[in-house]
């Protein structure tokens, strides 16, 4: 029981005191992972949008294979990225095995078919007259796309989320492919595998807590957003 | 008079899905200011036909003119789309406001702010939606919900108009008004519109024209009053019901106790369309009773004519008599009664309805 309590006490003045390393962790935790959620937005609503909206043989198979990807063990992801980034791999020449710039591949990986997925499924249920309607209203191709991403925009917001937070809070990967070096490429989930397993349980704790202080900002203000969004 | 020009012209349309061909028309026109009723029943290719014109989905052949210019590239395919509106069954509306809603067709064209606010003002007002500019479109009754998509439609202020059952599923007050509303700003402008309904009356009202689909071809075309009166084959008979529909003239209306004259008789008839109004006298055929002595003195019937059995056709257990009065007339009798009246083809006999069983409908004044 003392050692949750020093635990958290600790934490709290980690905390208060704006502890240099670990505020650096937090920030690259939020730059890898922003950029991550970011790049598997634009191809994960591309695509999803692409797939939802066109017909051809073989979509329920790439719909099913999105689906799985959405539940993708980042265990996976940080061995095939790794392999992929080897020194002698096929991308070993471009040098980024533990570099954030790994982890942000790892975990655009990641997030790409939960956006993606989400994506799919927001378009589908659309009413499927809503895109005779807006060509017939004379939108060009280019028009009907963004209608209908904005038509859907309350479950994308929800991918938003799952995608943010599947790769915040992943950590197989970001070992795998960043290293946890100190300064460079520790994170707040990997720095706090290695503090647990140190013992170091007041900074693992404190880390824990900016971890969920995120995730549930994030989802604070996108879950405004969504609320807000719709007009009375 | 001058021949109004045709906005539209198709020519050998074909459309075909999985391999079987879904609607044919060698051709089709469409006039200016005319109201053509396009019914028929479900998968007779009425929608089909809409979508078609406006090349949402793909023809196999054919081609659409638009004031005789062929439409052919792209370019000018989305220029022809950006001159119809077209009102789906469904109000198909935008997660925004209704004034967002209303302005949708002028920001796809890039009309500027200032005109698309005129303009969403002037079409909320004419639909009566300026209370409920800032609602939000998901928070609308049924009724409302179809009034901005039809204010929708007639922002942009097309020239041709499509509507594919814009009022099904509409309690019939409702009905009536957005029908009126619709048709007022209509002949307003002088748009050209097809309808697409199930509703034999506001065809009648509405139109100056009805074609009748079934199976993708167009099996009659013509005045409301000659394809229901008149069908050309007896799916259409069946399709447009077996009302007796005549055209006449109000001479007198007092009180709703009216007087039409149709030809060279004269109707009475409950209603209130007014003196020298056209109209439509529709009257059901199990309202007509048929009798072979005079029944002046026996009925309360207020029209009795003497008539000649021009046809009978068995309907189960009714038989269905077409009968000549100076003007057509259809009744049902039983197959009893029949028997025991004795009546033949070419028969004499008297047909009498009530007054009360003549449904009038004002023609509005429209020339096809």
């Amino acid at each position: 029981m003392d050692l949750i309590l020093e635990g958290l006490v600790k934490a709290f003045q980690l905390l208060a005191s704006l502890d240099p390393e670990v505020l650096g962790i937090a920030m690259l935790s939020l730059k890898v992972s922003g950029l991550a959620t970011l790049f598997s937005l634009v191809f994960g609503i591309g695509f999803g949008t692409l797939i939802a909206l066109t017909r051809f043989p073989g979509k329920k198979i790439l719909v099913s294979l999105v689906n799985t990807g959405m539940g993708l063990p980042p265990v996976v992801v940080g061995l095939f990225v790794s392999i992929l980034l080897w020194r002698n791999g096929p991308l070993g020449f471009m040098e980024l095995l533990y570099t954030p710039s790994a982890i942000i591949i790892a975990q655009s990986v990641i997030a790409t078919p939960i956006v993606m997925g989400i994506t799919i499924a927001a378009m589908q249920q659309l009413p499927a007259n809503l895109r005779l309607q807006i060509l017939a209203l004379g939108a060009t191709r280019t028009q009907l796309v963004w209608m209908l991403i904005k038509e859907a925009r309350l479950p994308l917001m929800a991918g938003v989320m799952a995608g943010f937070g599947g790769v915040i809070s992943e950590v197989g990967a970001s070992i795998m492919v960043g290293g946890n070096v100190k300064g460079y490429t520790r994170v707040l989930t990997t720095a706090t595998v290695m503090e647990t397993g140190r013992g170091n349980f007041d900074v693992a704790i404190a880390l824990s807590l900016i971890l969920l202080l995120f995730c549930f900002l994030i989802n604070y203000v996108l879950t405004y957003i969504q609320q807000r969004e719709r007009p009375r | 008079m001058n021949q109004p020009a045709n906005v539209l012209d198709l020519k050998d349309l074909k459309v075909s899905r999985g391999g079987v061909r879904i609607l044919e028309i060698p051709s089709f026109s469409l006039r200016e200011n005319e109201f053509v009723s396009l019914i028929g029943p479900n998968g007779a290719g009425k929608s089909t036909l809409l979508l078609a014109i406006m090349g949402l989905i793909q023809s196999e052949s054919g081609s659409v003119r638009h004031r005789g210019q062929e439409i052919l590239s792209d370019a000018s395919r989305l220029a022809f789309r950006r001159k119809i509106a077209m009102v789906l069954q469904e109000p198909l509306l935008f997660d925004s406001t209704v004034y967002e809603n209303v302005a949708s067709g002028l920001k796809i064209r890039g009309v500027g702010r200032a005109e698309t606010h005129d303009r969403v003002q002037n079409y909320l007002e004419r639909f009566k939606l300026s209370d409920l500019a800032r609602r939000s479109a998901r928070k609308l009754s049924g009724g409302e919900a179809r009034r901005v998509s039809l204010a929708r439609a007639f922002a942009v202020e097309p020239e041709i108009i499509f509507f594919d059952e814009p009022f099904a599923n509409l309690d019939a007050p409702t009905r009536q008004s957005l029908t009126e509303d619709m048709d007022r700003i209509i002949r307003d402008q002088g748009i050209a519109a097809i309808l697409v309904t199930h509703d034999q009356s506001e065809a009648l009202r509405l139109s100056s024209r009805v074609v009748v689909l079934n199976c993708g071809r167009v099996v009659q075309d013509g005045s409301p009053a000659a394809v229901m009166n008149a069908p050309v084959n007896e799916f259409v008979a069946n399709f447009v019901g077996m009302e007796t529909i005549l055209e006449g003239v109000v001479l007198s209306n007092l009180e709703q106790q009216m007087a039409v004259r149709v030809g060279e008789h004269e109707i009475d008839a409950i209603g209130s369309p007014l003196q020298g109004e056209a109209v439509y006298c529709c009257i059901r055929p199990e309202n007509v009773t048929v009798s072979v002595i005079d029944p002046a003195h026996t009925t309360s019937a207020r029209n009795v004519f003497p008539a000649r059995i021009v046809e009978i056709s068995s309907l189960g257990p009714f038989l269905k008599l077409r009968l000549d009065c100076g003007f057509p007339l259809t009744s049902f009798v039983t197959r009893e009664s029949f028997a025991t009246l004795g009546l033949s083809q070419g028969g004499r006999v008297y047909a009498s309805f009530k007054a009360t069983s003549v449904h009038p409908i004002s023609k509005r004044g429209r020339v096809g």
